[in-house]
């Protein structure tokens, strides 16, 4: 592992513990308004200040990371199993593989961002009246970002596994009867676990990114619900005289994604060692 | 190759199709209704009357249909008639926008060159610095320059454009106030001074792109050429002897350029998707801010017009990338 991954492992580590830990011994709520104590700059009672509504930044910084970091993951797994389940069936079954390829053709010609908005437009008010407003947003944001980023990990794996249904131990465990769930499961899975490692990692980040750009436009979840990526559009209004409210939750957002970026390509290096640098 | 063409617009026709029917069916499924957004207290009535003139009263499939038919034969039409003063769309029903009553074809129309200034100029910028960039970095693989590239293009994916983008203003246009921080569309270039002032409220959202085009480009062309340095053609023209200029630019340059047209020309229209945030950032009121506020406004005919002009223009940058590949390398014809 190189420097950089080490670097990047640490930070990482060090982000996800201060934000799931940080609200418990955080003793500020996120959403608790303080109207005495109004845009204050930093101090030791709110180390980043408050916000225009006397909320402390920090915990709302914490409450966003946490957000933030989940939406990251949920959407990351959505497009990870949707683009291994793809990905397998098109590199295991021959008559599979054209439809499925179209199919993921036809997915990376689609305009991605106004599909998400149009979905995020459309899905928002029934979602949240089925699952209440919070967590019917979660579902439609994570499910909208994993439906419509799974197509590399699909072209990935499809190739490997491709390669992989060639080998000797394939064909030794098809004349040993295995069937077609056991074989992706035991025999093929297992040995593309790296491709989908380095898929998910980027994922992750694809993801984070995916989600505060439908916050910045006014189209992610409610301002009373932080996410990074809200704090962000909510603080550029007050970028002149406060910097620091949109400042401090883009430098996470770039933080993460940087090291989720420098850990998935170390991954990818250890993989596969001839295209390392 | 003719044949090779063929088969590729073949194939791009049912995309579009495939496509258009995804757009269409979306919205069509949504259990959102577009007039959840009107006041409760217009009666039943004229609600049904209002629907019928939305044109939301017949069955799915004859108005996709219809759609297809005003988006791909009455609206081209309009465009030959506009630009040959002939009438042949006269009386065809046209795509209307919900918000404006207004040809949704002709606000696409307004807000395109917006658009087209800033992302077309960004995107040329961004590649002719990311293709030098590349390829110094693949020929001095490894060394300071080369760590520094790659370490600023992660930084440079990872930095959300709208985050870069309110860095950049609150750095030169509120505190230094170098540059406007909001774009004034309405700004004609005229003489000089004008001339100078729409290229100061360019300057910040053109950076904040071509810094994206060149981080993904600059990568993709250094890997490129990596590929292309270690070919035996490489080998054999230092062997003759080639001085090492010649070598880089005639030999490793032309062959590691193949791929590279191909991914520039691929991730043309993908910016345009992409330039929704800075535009919005910037207040560059162009495509992609006719965009969002037609989906503020759920207004349907102007989001799927977009969304399929969007939806073509991938589709013919795809076809015309797959051509020039097919041009240049005239092994992957035979495929």
């Amino acid at each position: 592992m190189t420097r950089g991954a080490r670097i990047a492992l640490w930070g990482l580590s060090l982000i996800t513990l201060a934000v799931l830990l940080g609200p418990l011994l955080w003793p500020l709520e996120a959403g608790a308004m303080n109207l005495t104590a109004r845009n204050q700059g930093s101090s030791f009672a709110h180390p980043l200040g408050t916000d225009q509504l006397g909320r402390d930044m920090l915990a709302r910084l914490l409450a966003g990371g946490r957000a933030s970091l989940a939406v990251g993951l949920a959407a990351m797994s959505v497009s990870v199993v949707i683009g291994a389940a793809v990905g397998v069936a098109a590199g295991m079954v021959r008559w599979l593989d054209g439809p499925l390829m179209r199919l993921t053709d036809l997915f990376l010609a689609l305009p991605l961002l106004p599909l998400l908005l149009i979905a995020v437009m459309l899905f928002r008010a029934p979602l949240s009246a089925a699952f209440g407003p919070e967590m019917g947003l979660f579902i439609l944001i994570v499910g909208a970002i994993g439906a419509t980023s799974w197509m590399g990990t699909a072209r990935i794996l499809r190739g490997d596994v491709m390669a992989l249904m060639g080998r000797d131990f394939i064909t030794a465990a098809r004349a040993g009867g295995t069937r077609a769930p056991a074989m992706a499961t035991r025999h093929i899975l297992p040995n593309v676990a790296s491709a989908l490692t380095v898929s998910a990692s980027l994922g992750i980040a694809t993801a984070i990114l995916a989600e505060s750009a439908l916050s910045f436009l006014g189209l992610g979840f409610p301002p009373d619900f932080p996410t990074w990526g809200r704090l962000l559009f909510d603080g550029t209004e007050s970028l002149a005289s406060h910097p620091g409210r949109a400042l401090w939750p883009g430098a996470m957002i770039t933080a993460v994604v940087l090291c989720v970026t420098v850990l998935g390509d170390s991954l990818r290096d250890l993989a596969d060692p001839r295209g390392a640098p | 190759m003719l044949r090779y063409t063929a088969r590729r617009l073949f194939f791009a026709l049912p995309t579009l199709l495939a496509i258009s029917l995804v757009v269409f069916a979306l919205l069509e499924l949504a259990p959102g209704d577009p007039m959840a957004q009107l006041p409760q207290t217009i009666s039943a009535d004229v609600r049904a009357q209002m629907r019928e003139a939305l044109g939301l009263g017949e069955a799915a499939h004859i108005r996709y249909t219809r759609w297809l038919y005003q988006l791909a034969v009455v609206e081209p039409m309009v465009g030959i008639d506009a630009l040959f003063g002939t009438a042949f769309s006269e009386g065809a029903p046209r795509l209307l926008s919900w918000q404006t009553r207004a040809p949704v074809m002709a606000l696409l129309g307004e807000r395109l060159p917006q658009t087209l200034i800033v992302v077309g100029l960004a995107y040329v910028i961004g590649v002719i610095v990311a293709i030098p960039l590349g390829v110094w970095s693949a020929y001095r693989r490894g060394g300071a320059f080369d760590r520094a590239a790659t370490g600023a293009a992660m930084l440079s994916y990872a930095v959300p454009p709208f985050f870069s983008g309110a860095v950049l203003i609150w750095l030169f246009a509120i505190t230094l106030g170098w540059l406007p921080s909001v774009y004034d569309t309405g700004l004609i270039v005229r003489d000089w001074d004008s001339l100078v002032a729409q290229i100061r409220q360019m300057a910040l959202p053109v950076l904040v792109l071509s810094v994206q085009t060149t981080a993904q480009i600059s990568r993709y062309m250094r890997a490129a050429m990596l590929d292309a340095l270690g070919q035996d053609y490489i080998t054999a023209a230092r062997a003759r002897g080639a001085p090492e200029g010649r070598v880089l630019m005639a030999h490793g340059l032309r062959n590691s350029l193949i791929p590279v047209v191909s991914i520039v020309a691929v991730g043309a229209p993908q910016i345009f998707a992409g330039a929704i945030v800075t535009e919005q950032i910037f207040g560059v009121n162009g495509i992609g801010a006719l965009l969002v506020s037609s989906v503020q406004a759920t207004d349907i005919p102007t989001i799927m017009a977009i969304t399929m002009v969007l939806a073509v223009l991938i589709v013919a940058f795809n076809l015309m990338a797959d051509l020039t590949y097919g041009w240049l390398d005239p092994r992957i014809r035979y495929d």
